[in-house]
């Protein structure tokens, strides 16, 4: 089971984890991420490319089902202005042991960082600044090749 | 042939539109010849395009390397580096 979102509204941990629970197998392994208040960020806001989105996080996910045998893999996305403290990303790997999970949960992550057409800007006070791209990302997305 | 340019995050607000449509000469093969075409037609087109190194781009929303060939593509997308997760 693959399920892809990229949505407005908030990020409901507890509907996210049901679905990831049905698919049966015995070991769930989840990330979520939040937005920081690095150096006072009062505002986040994601802008993404409509379609292609969706399109790279369903082959992101399709990669993790097929090199670990997932039931279920999982992405939630959420785009417009979030604040500190809010969810941005939830993913989720569904497996029948905890190794295959945990490496899936964190080979999703990863992925969706450099795969995924999704753009930060943050905003301090009256000044907004696009997020730069890091070289770690990249690395980290590398380690699975 | 026309083609759907879509730019995003500050390659968008440099260029004012999220969208345009072009018609290219045929001497445009790849996508950088594409941004070196573009980038002479207007000074935002120049000002969003001056730094190649952090340009992305896709082709019918496939990421692809800026020497690619645009073939018949229909939507070409030039974007900054992804900054999600």
């Amino acid at each position: 089971m693959i399920h892809i979102s990229v949505q407005q509204s908030a990020i409901d941990i507890a509907a996210e984890m049901t679905r990831a629970e049905a698919a049966g197998a015995g070991a769930v392994a989840t990330f979520t991420g939040l937005v920081r208040a690095d150096d006072g960020v009062g505002t986040l806001e994601l802008e993404h490319y409509p379609g292609a989105t969706e399109a790279a996080l369903l082959k992101v996910a399709e990669g993790a089902v097929a090199r670990w045998s997932l039931s279920a893999a999982i992405i939630v996305h959420r785009v417009g202005p979030m604040h500190p403290g809010e969810r941005i990303v939830f993913v989720a790997a569904t497996a029948a042991h905890r190794g295959a999970a945990l490496e899936a949960c964190a080979y999703l992550i990863d992925r969706l960082k450099t795969d995924a057409p999704f753009w930060k800007r943050e905003t301090r006070g009256a000044a907004s600044s696009w997020v730069e791209a890091r070289d770690n990302d990249h690395a980290a997305a590398a380690r699975w090749e | 042939m026309t083609i759907r340019m879509v730019y995003f995050a500050w390659v968008r607000e440099r260029i004012g539109t999220g969208e345009e449509m072009i018609d290219p000469p045929a001497s445009v093969v790849t996508v950088a010849d594409l941004i070196d075409w573009l980038a002479k037609t207007s000074a935002p087109h120049a000002e969003a395009f001056e730094n190649r190194a952090r340009l992305r781009a896709a082709i019918d929303q496939d990421f692809v390397a800026l020497d690619t060939p645009i073939g018949a593509a229909q939507e070409i997308a030039i974007f900054p580096p992804v900054t999600g997760g």
